[in-house]
């Protein structure tokens, strides 16, 4: 009876203020009903509204999901505000987003049953200062994709950090205009992904301790294909050396341990002004798709690429995976950078142009393996760089709603 | 927790507002066309009774000739034209309603669904409406005594106890999906769109024992009815095992994996008329599967169903795995038997 009587006093209260000044919702706190009332704020929310998640750990056994374009969901800080699913019994994801104009920022994500963040054609998408780990380290069991925004246009990844992801910590699918930056992956099958998408830029993030530390692919039989344009600049990738623990099936389950940069087909990526140091297979593969496919519009092969004034440490001592026996037979080792070699497919053969623009003391090696699904047997291996090529690099990835801090302040 | 009113004030405010109460004028178009969904499902007046058994004169009942898998739960069908207007006949997607139009579906427990219509209990009763500008899903929840349906838009969970239709007690989760998840399986690009109500779906004897579609135009809500409209075969006949699977996942999956759908990303589309084996899942990678692959390397491995991820996410209720991912706590024995079949009776590909 208290607290009902206490219940109404709040409500005479809040009724005394009067209607011209709406009380702003105090922060969600843990409670018993917080699932309930997050998800009832995520739903009933308007365009502009901000849904605060106060300090705390919320444990939640059910996926969260947002509909409502223009809504910011904030925590208190990534520090402070944790959201738990590790007794997650339905939804395939964290959180899923499928609205226009979102910012998502200030918490952390633990162990969520399937991937942590989707946002699906969800354009002009923020991901600021929040985390998503699985607590137990690398293990199959975790879900494939930390951050997994996809279809989408303009695309913002700052300051996330994600750590255990079965699949890509960070990992962006079949989207246009993204930024990847400030960011920290760790401990995931690959750190960050790029994948069936065009114009991004990563940069200034720590891809460490992965399988595989950055990747950039197109892939065939999906709706998007034809990815090009990635920059990938100014990053930390170093010591990926955590053994890939991808579920078998799944395309990076065959990322050979260790390696720092991974491209496969695409169009048009620039490597450059990044640190490699402990990669144990290669800092740099540049790769053509290798399985069998049967999609006549796609192309398998890596065109239009550009290594170039990269700081490369110790690596390349111990390689992994498929090229392991290659390897074996070049005695044990593999260089910095290297190409599979691979310039033709179905009888087609193109000029795909790979520059490598590094001293010449940086390690390279062609694999000559000429024609793709390629036949390990029928390697040629060569260390000589092919000839540079006038490829121009894509313009700086600029999104309209990714305002510098004081600006945003001042409107 | 909704709020509890006493019975004593409830039949008071009965007393004191009668109308409220009953429906006795039948449909309710204004409701309908509301802003804002009524706070109890019988503010519509589609019922003529309290629990919501009576369809009110305009509510036509019917059924779909294969019907999405919901933890074993009976749904009851009926749609709501409103009077004078028409729905329009289409060849392939669902009909074209006008707006007011209304489909209802309630989901419902028998204590052993053996005999699903003895001592039948309604958990849940979803609106789809049609506005002026689209459609909306309003959820609405039973109360325990199956008098009232309450808006509920952040869904809920409850424990429902029954026997399946194989004879196994069942201790079930059930989830009332909140409005949010409604849109996920009802997505079609930027639209919201209904799903069962196509030709091939309802173009078979219903639940009132006529040729549905010919009794909806006789009834004057539907138009444009060809003589030779397609039909989906029942997953129940004796068609081929290849249609019977494939118009199971197509009732089951499709909603999500087309073009435009919830799943569109991962390039496996499990409608009806997709025509690349590719597409449905015949020696297709997985794309975003994760851990849902089961170790397997394709979603179709033919005549190996143990080796497809497929039928391995249909066999697993684990949350990352279990596809779909909304709709269901329990597995399907039904269509994993079919699918089963089905890959197993594809020629195997040689490597």
């Amino acid at each position: 009876m208290r607290s009902i009587l206490a219940a109404v006093s709040v409500l005479a209260l809040a009724a005394a203020c009067g209607p011209t000044e709406p009380a702003k919702p105090a922060a969600l706190v843990p409670s018993a009903t917080a699932y309930a009332d997050l998800q009832k704020l995520l739903i009933e929310a308007k365009p502009g509204d901000t849904i605060e998640i106060g300090e705390g750990r919320f444990d939640f056994t059910d996926g969260l999901s947002l509909t409502v374009d223009g809504v910011t969901i904030k925590g208190a800080g990534q520090d402070k505000t944790f959201i738990s699913f590790k007794g997650q019994t339905g939804a395939g994801e964290g959180l899923l987003i499928t609205s226009d104009n979102v910012t998502v920022t200030g918490f952390t994500m633990e162990d969520p049953k399937g991937d942590g963040i989707k946002s699906k054609g969800a354009d002009n998408i923020t991901y600021k200062d929040l985390k998503v780990i699985w607590t137990g380290g690398p293990l199959a069991t975790n879900g494939a994709y930390g951050v997994y925004p996809v279809e989408s246009k303009n695309v913002l990844i700052d300051g996330v950090t994600v750590s255990g992801a079965s699949d890509a910590g960070i990992y962006v699918g079949q989207s246009e205009n993204i930024i990847v930056r400030n960011s920290r992956a760790e401990f995931n099958v690959a750190g960050i992904e790029i994948e069936n998408s065009k114009f991004a830029d990563v940069h200034d993030n720590i891809a460490t301790r992965n399988a595989g530390g950055i990747l950039v692919f197109d892939l065939p039989d999906l709706p998007v294909m034809g990815g090009h344009s990635t920059r990938i600049y100014n990053n930390q990738i170093v010591q990926n050396d955590t053994p890939n623990f991808a579920p078998p099936g799944n395309i990076v389950a065959s990322v050979p341990t260790g390696t720092g940069v991974l491209l496969m087909a695409n169009r048009n990526v620039h490597v450059f002004e990044n640190t490699f140091d402990k990669n144990q297979t290669a800092h740099v593969m540049v790769i053509s798709y290798s399985n069998e496919f049967k999609d006549p519009n796609y192309n398998p092969l890596p065109r239009d690429f550009v290594i170039s004034g990269n700081t490369y440490g110790e690596g390349g001592n111990a390689p992994a995976g498929r090229l392991a026996p290659l390897a074996e037979a070049l005695g044990g080792t593999l260089p910095a950078i290297v190409w599979d070699g691979v310039t033709s497919y179905g009888g087609k053969t193109e000029d795909v142009r790979i520059a490598i623009r590094e001293k010449p003391e940086v390690g390279f090696i062609n694999l000559g393996l000429g024609t793709t699904p390629p036949d390990l047997t029928k390697a040629n291996p060569s260390t000589t760089r092919p000839a540079d090529a006038q490829i121009e690099e894509p313009a700086a990835v600029v999104l309209a709603h990714d305002k510098p801090k004081a600006d945003a302040e001042g409107s | 927790m909704p709020m509890r009113v006493p019975v004593s004030a409830w039949l008071a405010a009965c007393v004191l507002a009668l109308s409220a109460c009953s429906a006795p004028g039948g449909v309710r178009d204004a409701v309908i066309l509301a802003d804002d969904p009524a706070p109890r499902l019988s503010d519509y007046g589609l019922f003529s009774d309290v629990s919501a058994r009576e369809p009110s004169e305009g509510v036509v009942p019917y059924d779909l000739v294969n019907a999405l898998f919901s933890d074993h739960a009976a749904k009851h069908r009926a749609v709501y034209v409103p009077k004078g207007k028409t729905a329009a006949y289409q060849e392939t997607g669902v009909m074209d309603f006008p707006v007011g139009s209304v489909l209802i579906k309630t989901f419902a427990f028998a204590p052993d669904m053996r005999e699903p219509a003895k001592d039948e209990r309604y958990v849940e009763t979803r609106l789809l409406i049609r506005k002026d500008d689209g459609w909306v899903a309003y959820p609405y929840v039973w109360n325990a005594e199956g008098t009232e349906a309450v808006y509920s838009p952040v869904g809920d969970k409850q424990v429902i106890k029954t026997i399946s239709p194989d004879g196994e007690a069942l201790t079930i989760n059930y989830a009332v999906p909140n409005r949010n998840q409604c849109k996920e399986c009802h997505s079609l690009g930027d639209d919201f769109v209904p799903i069962g109500p196509t030709a091939r779906n309802l173009n078979h004897v219903g639940p009132q024992g006529v040729a549905q579609l010919a009794d909806w135009e006789a009834r004057g809500i539907l138009t444009g009815l060809p003589a030779d409209a397609p039909a989906a075969p029942s997953i129940k006949s004796d068609a081929p095992i290849e249609d019977r699977a494939r118009a199971w996942l197509d009732i089951n999956c499709a909603h999500c994996h087309r073009a435009g759908g919830g799943a569109s990303n991962s390039g496996l589309f499990l409608a009806w008329n997709e025509t690349n084996p590719t597409g449905w899942g015949v020696h297709k990678r997985p794309t975003a599967a994760g851990r849902g692959s089961g170790d397997n390397l394709f979603v179709i491995e033919p005549g190996h169903p143990d080796e497809s991820i497929l039928l391995h996410r249909m066999e697993s209720v684990e949350p990352g795995v279990a596809m779909p991912e909304l709709g269901r706590s329990l597995i399907d024995p039904v269509g994993i038997a079919l699918v089963r079949d089905w890959i197993a009776s594809m020629p195997p590909i040689e490597p």
